[in-house]
């Protein structure tokens, strides 16, 4: 082995911890992060444990927060874990599709030391809001939008874009607008969990991305002269010739704990087999970051296989995303297929071409709602 | 110096953004949502002085005195300048 071609990881602390405080959501987006398998995992960390997961945290060295889910304002001790996260010095973002919430409710969450809420909304349209979400929401998020800009917090809206909604791209930009949007997040679909279930259903073609990113550009470019609007994009890799680099490197960044307790160094690893993922019911989070075989199971560079071994760009992107890797080439260790170099990157065009065909107006478009009775099924 | 910068402007730090100290990371950093930038020792001590209350040239005169040097108007400035932009920082009226 060319003792040049590979690291001994030194390992950086957690910075940003994602609290998926319950799989429970009142909505069914067919593009849910969540696992598929969710409805089978019931246990739920207590007040106490997240408390105590928190403090763990963030004497690591984590400071970024995320409460998200399911949806998080489910949780009945919501206040209580703010509360918390704000003594302990976190900024801490609520993840929120916004149903269930009031201007009460945000002002008792702000008292408390919430930092800001992320909204997502789902079109720009009341029906295909309504739809893709499975419940009546439209209207009532736009008023949640409303009041977060009322109660002084810096308003993020989140539009998961796909190809239900991306002919919509200019509508939900002015809509973010009209709403006093200081960020919006468009983000494009991740094909993990209920979105590569439905993948044939989400994923543009090329043309629709294209001329949604034009729109988003010359928007940009207009609203630069007079508003502070912040525009994220975040990347559709299945039309990069590149991979991204994914969470930052595997347990470098970020560290999510699932509702049941679960560690894991990305929301989507759980997909992964064969990795013991450490409970932080057995383990404090030092052990879980520093210690434990799941979280170094891809750090540095020892794992990789060509072409990722001998390439270059490997202290770029570490060779993509592992669970891209397992879910499209059956084997988490190589090259992330998004890759040009990739000897699987042809199933990447055969996505491609599979949901081309699958959106020509001959074939039935076949969705699969996130929901208990479907999780219990796929 | 810059263009909307002169000596009787005043500063206060965006409410949309938290500037702390990071114990683990012997730093400050200013912390907005879904990200953070973290500062050298100069910068924070700008931002610091972006009360509300002070002056630009009173906010040199402070840095001066608190580290020992002098002729820093052009420095102090430039850095506002980019505090402005990425509305860490915002003009009071």
């Amino acid at each position: 082995m060319n003792s040049n071609s590979t690291t001994t990881p030194s390992i950086t602390p957690p910075r940003w911890i994602l609290a998926e405080l319950t799989y429970a959501c009142p909505l069914q987006c067919p593009y849910c992060s969540n696992p598929v398998n969710y409805a089978g995992i019931k246990s739920e960390l207590s007040t106490e444990d997240w408390k105590r997961v928190l403090s763990q945290a963030r004497e690591l060295g984590a400071v970024q927060l995320g409460l998200s889910g399911g949806e998080p304002l489910v949780r009945k001790d919501l206040v209580e874990i703010i509360r918390h996260a704000r003594s302990l010095g976190y900024y801490s973002n609520l993840i929120t599709s916004g149903y269930g919430l009031s201007k009460d409710k945000i002002q008792i969450m702000q008292t408390a030391g919430l930092d800001h809420i992320q909204l997502s909304i789902q079109a720009s349209t009341a029906e295909l809001n309504n739809y893709l979400a499975g419940t009546d929401s439209f209207e009532h998020k736009k008023q949640v939008a409303r009041w977060v800009k009322e109660s002084g917090y810096p308003m993020v809206l989140c539009v998961v874009i796909h190809r239900q909604n991306i002919h919509q791209m200019q509508n939900i930009l002015e809509m973010a607008t009209e709403l006093g949007a200081d960020y919006v997040e468009l983000a494009n679909t991740q094909y993990y969990g209920w979105a590569k279930v439905n993948r044939d259903y989400l994923l543009p073609t090329k043309e629709q991305l294209e001329s949604s990113e034009s729109i988003a550009q010359a928007y940009k470019e207009k609203k630069g002269v007079k508003g502070n609007m912040k525009i994220y994009y975040v990347v559709p890799d299945y039309y990069s010739d590149r991979p991204k680099a994914c969470m930052n490197g595997w347990g470098t960044t970020f560290l999510t704990v699932a509702p049941d307790g679960v560690a894991l160094p990305c929301h989507a690893a759980r997909e992964l087999p064969d990795i013991d993922f450490p409970n932080v019911n057995d383990h404090s989070i030092s052990e879980v970051w520093y210690q434990s075989n799941a979280f170094n199971r891809f750090r540095g560079n020892d794992w990789m296989q060509e072409p990722c071994r001998s390439c270059p760009e490997k202290v770029k992107d570490f060779g993509g995303c592992r669970c891209q890797a397992y879910l499209l080439t059956g084997d988490a260790t190589n090259a992330d297929p998004v890759c040009s170099k990739s000897p699987h990157h042809n199933v990447i065009e055969q996505a491609i071409k599979s949901a081309k065909e699958s959106g020509e107006p001959a074939h039935s478009q076949r969705v699969y709602f996130r929901n208990p009775q479907n999780s219990k099924v796929l | 110096m810059c263009d909307p910068i002169s000596n009787n402007s005043v500063f206060t730090f965006s409410k949309l953004n938290r500037l702390q100290w990071e114990p683990a990371q012997e730093k400050h950093v200013i912390l907005y949502p879904e990200g953070m930038v973290e500062l050298n020792a100069s910068s924070a001590a700008i931002l610091k002085l972006c009360d509300g209350e002070r002056s630009f040239s009173e906010i040199v005169s402070a840095l001066e005195k608190q580290f020992s040097v002098s002729d820093i108007n052009d420095d102090v400035a430039n850095f506002l300048t980019t505090a402005l932009e990425k509305n860490w920082v915002l003009l009071k009226t």
